[in-house]
């Protein structure tokens, strides 16, 4: 994990790219570190385009300027491969993360990714088909960030999740073990190429 | 901090946007009563404080409203009778106030209000620019500009003693840049909430509407008799603020550990150039700072915290050194002479002998429009040509920053 991190989130409305920057700041705040999320904001519609950001710092962030060259870019929508500029301004060094059931050799020619750059895959869509019965790739792509990141180990990743989403979803027990389940997947099962 | 896995540890910390950060502040104040209209151009401050009421955490009495006008209006009648009354406001809302903006003031009504910074219409936008508080500029508020999360939720606490000041007894805006601080979730550190009470302590009023045993006349008709004196205490009451703004920011300091004054001089010690800012590009400024004195260049920020009073004393002092600045202006006035804070700046510079040429204004991020390093960094490049004052690197009086033209 370096010292300063940038990440650009894509994704449309209703697959929680907002609330993925959100909870990936509170993961990476509870390890001592400086945080910012936000969103781009633009007409909000379900389906509609969504960008936010993270940055993640060790020491306090002073920057309100827009991130424009990440060192993550995550793809919750791979239908965008191809049809908006998903890997603008990323670092010659940096990883793009994709949820498909694809692997990374064939991401990495997709999106015509230089050797440099890292890529991973997840199959978040699936997961959360699996774990919650809906398409909201959100919490996997976090838990699978934060693995390839090694920000906070598995238990304590589930230990954290645990706890924010017991306060948001009071008596949905189902959907507490649902995302769980999800993180404790994507965290097994994210491949990097 | 290596690749290894790290433990989870204990943090001060709280990921909380600044609208978050303010409807805690307001929490921890606890107003008697908080009214307010909940549509935009509303930010969800006040909607998230009217779930405080709704959960029992605070026994405010929370009124809906059908204006921003009648807001204001509520606010002003609460206070009147002598209780803690607060309010939230934005843009278009702000506007509408107006005329409840100088009620407030003039009744010497010390109410507290956050105002998200959002540009005003027409065309429409929702976006972050200054143009609305510089609008208000002289309607008789205290004004504090917030530079991230942490400052709104630090400058609300504190503009509620500033406001209650016998000496004071003003209205105070917070004001905080819409989107890019209300909107953004920052790490923010809160008080816990018996040192907040304990800070702002009880409020005591100067007279209740609602006492009986002490009756009073408040916003009768004061003619060519003595407005004019009315008006003029005002001013006096503006000049205390001054000392006990610093006051209380020295008290707050003792409490929190952060340091509050009506500026903030950054790497000023021996700045030859400097830029002036308020808001949240104060911090990209800082970022730029660093960058250029690592390489030897002798540039500073002076961030006012304060722009109502005017802290024209401070902007000498700490520009007395100068040799040339640039002054950053979020929002336009159409006077012909650049916009609100370069004016401000230059009168106060007046008579000191600093060259009028050697001061610049940048207009910039109108609507919304971003701020990058890039930019900032050619501000202070700018500044550099300008120090030297060498032939054919002439720097416009005012700039626009990330026009398209």
């Amino acid at each position: 994990m370096p010292d300063v991190l940038e990440v650009r989130w894509h994704g449309r409305g209703g697959q929680g790219a907002k609330t993925a920057a959100v909870l990936f700041a509170d993961i990476a705040i509870s390890t001592g570190r400086f945080v910012q999320a936000f969103p781009q904001y633009g007409p909000e519609r379900m389906g509609a385009p969504v960008v936010a950001y993270n940055r993640v710092s060790s020491t306090p962030i002073r920057l309100h300027t827009p991130i424009e060259r990440p060192d993550y870019v995550l793809i919750l929508d791979p239908k965008f491969i191809g049809k908006r500029n998903l890997t603008a301004g990323l670092s010659p060094r940096g990883t793009v993360m994709v949820n498909t059931p694809r692997r990374p050799a064939e991401m990495r020619q997709a999106l015509n990714l230089p050797g440099a750059t890292t890529v991973c895959c997840l199959d978040a869509s699936r997961i959360a088909e699996d774990t919650i019965g809906r398409n909201i790739p959100n919490v996997p792509m976090v838990a699978a960030l934060v693995k390839i990141l090694q920000l906070v180990t598995l238990e304590d990743l589930k230990d954290f999740v645990r706890e924010q989403l017991e306060k948001k979803f009071r008596g949905q027990p189902d959907l507490v073990k649902g995302n769980l389940e999800a993180v404790d997947r994507a965290y097994r099962e994210v491949e990097r190429g | 901090m290596g690749s290894e896995v790290l433990a989870q540890k204990e943090t001060r910390y709280r990921a909380l946007s600044g609208n978050e950060a303010a409807a805690q502040a307001m929490r921890q104040i606890e107003p008697v009563v908080v009214a307010a209209y909940p549509i935009t151009p509303q930010t969800e401050i006040v909607q998230l404080f009217s779930n405080f009421v709704s959960d029992g955490l605070v026994r405010t009495e929370f009124v809906p409203v059908e204006s921003e006008h009648s807001a204001l209006s509520a606010v002003v009648g609460a206070a009147s009778s002598g209780v803690r009354a607060m309010t939230a406001t934005s843009s278009n809302g702000l506007a509408l106030m107006f005329e409840i903006l100088n009620i407030a003031s003039g009744l010497r009504l010390p109410i507290v209000m956050t105002v998200v910074n959002r540009a005003l219409s027409a065309p429409i936008n929702i976006h972050c620019d200054h143009g609305d508080t510089m609008g208000v500029r002289d309607a008789g508020w205290i004004q504090l500009y917030a530079e991230n999360a942490q400052e709104t939720y630090d400058n609300l606490i504190q503009a509620v003693r500033i406001a209650e000041h016998p000496a004071v007894r003003l209205p105070v805006m917070v004001a905080v840049d819409g989107f890019i601080v209300s909107h953004g979730i920052e790490n923010v550190e809160m008080l816990d909430d018996q040192t907040v009470k304990t800070f702002i302590g009880t409020f005591q009023p100067d007279f209740s509407l609602l006492d009986p045993d002490h009756i009073v006349t408040i916003g009768p008709l004061v003619l060519q008799d003595s407005y004019f004196e009315i008006k003029r205490l005002q001013v006096e009451a503006v000049e205390a603020a001054y000392q006990v703004i610093t006051e209380v920011g020295l008290d707050f300091e003792k409490v929190s550990g952060r340091c509050y004054q009506l500026v903030e001089e950054y790497r000023m010690e021996e700045a030859e150039t400097a830029v002036v800012a308020l808001g949240s590009t104060a911090g990209n400024f800082k970022e730029v700072v660093d960058q250029f004195q690592a390489r030897g260049v002798p540039v500073g920020l002076l961030k006012l915290r304060v722009f109502r009073p005017f802290p024209a004393e401070q902007v000498r002092r700490a520009l007395a050194r100068c040799r040339a600045v640039a002054v950053m202006d979020r929002a336009h006035s159409l006077s012909g002479q650049g916009g609100p804070l370069f004016t401000e700046v230059k009168a106060a510079l007046q008579g000191t002998g600093f060259p009028a040429g050697s001061m610049v204004n940048y207009v910039y991020g109108l609507g919304g429009r971003e701020i990058t390093l890039e930019m900032a960094q050619r501000v202070v490049e700018d500044l550099q040509k300008l120090a030297k004052g060498s032939e054919g690197d002439q720097v416009l009086p005012v700039n626009y920053l990330g026009l398209r033209e």
